[in-house]
């Protein structure tokens, strides 16, 4: 280890740059999300032509992508799923940091910790391709924050302003950075305010308002021609969220976000990259339900997540291999209590841990290398081996835990392996990839320790079980691509065969905690599940100025009694056109899905029906000498139409008519020269 | 440099063994406990101790005891004891419920017993305790007034009750006496009441409950377990799982040796709580 990896210990603050190796759509069964196509990024700048809503939030951004889908209690904080999978099954990471969320009941997705100013990139990997930075099954969600160079000095920055009619929602968003041949600085900030919105046919839907802060910093030095130091700092704080699909809203959840990276480039002729990172992340998270007009009983649930970990990754080739390797290990802590507080107030206020302090170490080493056999063919293996830790840090907590499993020893140690084969033929326009993978996760927090999480969706109070096996997950991948100028398409397969099958089961000789709950569900390894997804998805464009879009996904997924899955999207289709003349752009879309046709009623979902919105858009760019003026109006869900999709909480309904305006300022110090 | 050392590991072992002498006092039997009065004759006091914070209180009571001998000022080890608690009312006398006094295992001074009262003291009416000392043939008799309070904690400690079968009964909750988060030791008492002085231990009755709380729809615990009775304390012993703090009422069933009902009903969706219960709140 060279010194200067050495300084890294105990700092704190940074920003990271993640090159290429995982970026390479062509080759890898990757998808990559652009941002920076639609924030201000230092190369694209705001792109209003290649993005509908520049300032939409990062849940609408990642629900415009196929391969995700996002379950939504309220008009903020979406969760998101891959392969129909949700958090516990993925790797959700900002820069391959871990982070995890400070809410027993979902309401703080990673996600809802950073702003779209903050990240230029959202890498999506299917199942075992998502394990550099840990262990996965469904596949992992990488947030890369913005990239930056050293290259062209001066200041650069921007203003943008939006209004949203539905809900009356006012973002305002600016940036500003200095840059030099040696060091970089650059900082943003995003504020959010939305009332209530209303859904199709002008229904409001109470609870739905929040308000947003979002500032980020980041700095980089270029130590000499191959080190670079960079420190990135993200502070997120949500206000006043509603959650009108859940009995209670959220006080406040507040995140602050560090770390430091050091990489080096070129360090010989086999190392080409090394980038090592330390990075700490807290969270607090504090539920409220004093707003709400009738509760069967008042209660205060806050939650605290801290997060300490380092990675150091390492991209080598020699002639037809190239090679990764990454270390990487984290520790985290999550505490979470209630105290509900009686009607009859001479009674004691009641207290337990749902969360006791529960800490979870992991270290795992992961291997990859890709073997180019000639310009045609090539094969990829990847392994990783971890070592998982979970202890539980609070007494009380340890003594509730044991009412259930009384001989339950405070720590819980495990390994988790994963490995992935795969193939990948090109020629001419065609790519072929097939790969099969086999992977394993631990239990989450909820799933490990939880202790009595109301699910407001199927009516159970949840209990963790400490016992549960690893899972484990066979997977059979297939990507097959066509690419001309005028004609891209795209099919991708996967299957996932998923062994002990983390999920909910009704004990009914327990009784519900929860005022109202149906009874209690603990934890349990389902013997197996079968889940499947498809997507296809062509674009052809006839003229450059013209491009038609179609893309369409099945999902399929059911348990070993051949009984339905919750949460599996049904066949959804997606279109649209986009046509642009100097700088003006318009396009139409389309967004449908047919009613649920297999629906989980054993594990307590509801049916959704069939629905179709359009949206449309039109943005014109006015440059100003080395400086540029956007404008963008546009309408979502034209026909005011009411609806809710599977992965509506409690079917809570989507947002009906909405016009929105944005209206951006960019401005530079100096014309680029590329 | 190695003189230095055995010269340092001398001196640390002179302190050690100083520190060894200096830690070697006479053990104190009574620690943890606190003294609530002495009784005293002629030829002998007993101290009476609790591990509450400091009065006899309404309920159950564990009670603590020391034999001192005053003309040599030493503790009596080997005695046997009996004791005897009354209330002296206006317009009558009453005992309650007491178990036998025993030596405390691994002590060598220290009896102890339980009495259960069924009410406080007032400004005139009083509780008395006499405790016979028997040893070597001689017995002594003490008797002093005790000051006996209500429960600072106003929940449900203690219920007398009349059975199905037409008798008096006292059931009290002995265990825990501070409950905590978890798997709690759960002991109860069940006497009957056979005159105002004759108050024997319930041997043969089968004691269910069932905890909930009522602010949370009748939430309850999972893994109870159920109270047999032992002989050697006369109470009935199993576990109670308390998943949160706050308030918990501990309904019960006693039935006699044909599980025959005695008192208490099950709850269901109708039966919020039974008719026999008591309560803990932490």
């Amino acid at each position: 280890m060279q010194p200067k990896h050495l300084l890294l210990v105990g700092l704190t603050l940074i920003l990271f740059i993640k090159n290429s190796f995982t970026q390479d759509t062509n080759l890898d069964s990757l998808s990559s999300v652009h941002l920076d196509e639609l924030v201000i990024s230092s190369r694209p700048l705001i792109n209003h032509t290649k993005q509908s809503k520049p300032l939409s939030t990062i849940d609408e951004y990642l629900n415009k992508q196929l391969n995700l889908t996002l379950i939504r209690r309220g008009n903020y904080a979406w969760e998101p799923m891959l392969n129909n999978m949700t958090n516990e099954r993925l790797q959700v990471t900002i820069d391959g940091m871990h982070i995890f969320g400070a809410c027993t009941d979902k309401m703080d997705p990673i996600t809802s910790y950073v702003d779209v100013s903050n990240i230029s990139d959202i890498q999506v990997h299917s199942g075992q391709d998502g394990t550099t930075y840990g262990p996965t099954i469904g596949g992992s969600i990488d947030m890369v924050r913005k990239k930056h160079d050293f290259c062209f000095p001066g200041w650069s920055g921007s203003v943008n302003l939006g209004y949203e009619s539905n809900g009356n929602l006012f973002t305002t968003a600016g940036r500003l950075k200095y840059a030099h041949s040696k060091f970089f600085a650059d900082i943003d900030f995003t504020y959010r305010d939305a009332g209530n919105y209303k859904a199709g046919k002008r229904t409001l839907v109470p609870y739905s308002q929040y308000t947003k802060y979002n500032a980020s910093a980041t700095l980089g030095v270029k130590l000499n021609a191959k080190n670079e130091l960079r420190g990135s700092f993200i502070f997120d704080d949500a206000e006043h969220v509603g959650y009108p699909a859940l009995p209670m809203d959220v006080a406040f959840a507040r995140a602050y976000i560090a770390s430091l990276e050091h990489s080096v480039e070129n360090v010989n002729p086999f190392i080409e990259e090394w980038v090592s990172r330390v990075y700490f992340n807290t969270i607090q998270h504090q539920m409220d339900d004093t707003k709400r007009p009738e509760v069967p009983i008042h209660m205060d649930m806050p939650g605290w997540s801290s997060t300490y970990g380092f990675y150091s990754k390492i991209k080598a080739s020699r002639k037809k291999h190239t090679l990764s390797f990454n270390v990487n290990a984290y520790l985290n802590k999550a505490i979470a209590e209630m105290t509900m507080y009686p009607k009859d107030t001479t009674e004691k206020s009641m207290f337990m841990y749902t969360w006791p302090n529960v800490q979870a170490l992991y270290v795992g080493l992961n291997v990859a290398e890709k073997y180019a056999i000639n310009v045609h063919h090539s094969v990829n293996i990847a392994a990783s081996v971890g070592i998982h830790r979970n202890h539980i840090g609070n007494q009380i907590g340890l003594q509730s835990l044991q009412i259930l499993y009384p001989n339950l020893n405070a720590n819980k140690n495990r390994s988790i392996i994963s490995t992935q084969v795969g193939y990948t033929f090109t020629k001419n326009n065609w790519e072929f990839k097939p790969t099969i993978g086999y992977g394993e996760r631990a239990p989450s927090i909820s799933e490990g320790y939880g202790f009595y999480l109301f699910n407001s969706s199927d009516g159970y109070d949840y209990i963790g079980n400490p016992t549960l096996k690893n899972e484990k997950s066979l997977e059979v991948n297939t990507a097959i691509s066509y690419k001309t100028t005028k004609v891209k398409w795209n099919l991708k397969f996967n299957y996932f065969h998923i062994l002990d099958y983390m999920v909910g089961v009704p004990m009914p000789e327990y009784i519900a905690m929860t005022i109202g709950a149906k009874g209690i569900k603990v934890y349990q390894s389902l013997k197996s599940v079968n889940i499947i997804n498809t997507e296809c998805s062509v674009q052809y464009q006839p003229i450059t100025s013209l491009k038609i879009n179609m893309a369409l996904s099945y999902n399929f997924g059911r348990d070993y009694l051949k009984q339905a899955l919750p949460l599996i999207r049904p066949f959804t289709f997606r279109g649209g056109i986009s046509y642009h003349i100097k700088g003006l752009e318009m396009e139409v879309d389309l967004e449908s899905s047919t009613k649920q046709y297999a629906i989980g009623k054993v594990y307590g979902e509801n049916p959704t029906k069939a629905y179709a919105i359009v949206n449309c858009a039109a943005g014109y760019v006015l440059p100003v000498q080395q400086h540029s003026i956007f404008f963008k109006l546009g309408v979502e869900n034209i026909a005011d139409t009411y609806y809710a999709t599977f992965s509506d909480w409690n079917k809570i309904p989507q947002k009906g008519r909405n016009f929105y305006l944005n209206i951006a300022f960019i401005f530079n110090s100096k014309t680029k020269t590329n | 440099m190695k003189q230095f050392f055995l010269i340092a590991i001398a001196i640390l072992s002179i302190f050690t063994i100083a520190c060894k002498n200096e830690t070697i006092k006479p053990i104190d039997e009574t620690e943890g406990l606190t003294l609530l009065q002495e009784m005293s004759n002629d030829s002998s006091s007993i101290e009476l101790y609790t591990t509450q914070t400091g009065n006899l209180t309404v309920g159950y009571n564990d009670i603590y005891l020391r034999i001192k001998n005053k003309s040599t000022g030493n503790y009596i080890t080997d005695a046997n004891l009996t004791w005897m608690p009354m209330m002296h009312m206006i317009s009558m006398s009453h005992s309650g419920p007491k178990s036998n006094i025993s030596k405390v295992s691994g002590k060598n001074t220290l009896y102890k017993g339980y009495i259960v009262f069924q009410m406080p003291e007032n400004d005139v009416e009083k509780w008395t305790l006499t405790v016979n000392v028997m040893r070597n043939g001689d017995t002594a008799v003490l008797t002093d007034t005790i000051a006996v309070k209500s429960a600072t904690d106003t929940r449900k400690k203690v219920v007398s009750f009349t059975g199905n079968d037409g008798k008096k009964y006292i059931l009290a909750l002995a265990n825990p006496q501070v409950p905590f988060i978890g798997i709690n030791d759960f002991s109860v008492a069940l006497f009957k009441r056979e005159s105002m002085l004759s108050f024997p231990a319930v041997t043969d009755a089968t004691i269910l409950f069932d905890p909930r709380m009522p602010s949370m729809d009748n939430h309850s615990s999972p893994n109870n377990v159920q109270p047999t009775f032992s002989a050697i304390d006369n109470l009935y012993h199993g576990q109670l799982s308390l998943s949160m703090s706050g308030y918990w009422k501990l309904n019960f069933i006693v039935k006699d040796a044909t599980d025959t009902v005695i008192k208490g009903e099950a709850i269901s969706d109708t039966t919020e709580s039974s008719s026999l219960f008591l309560e803990v709140e932490f």
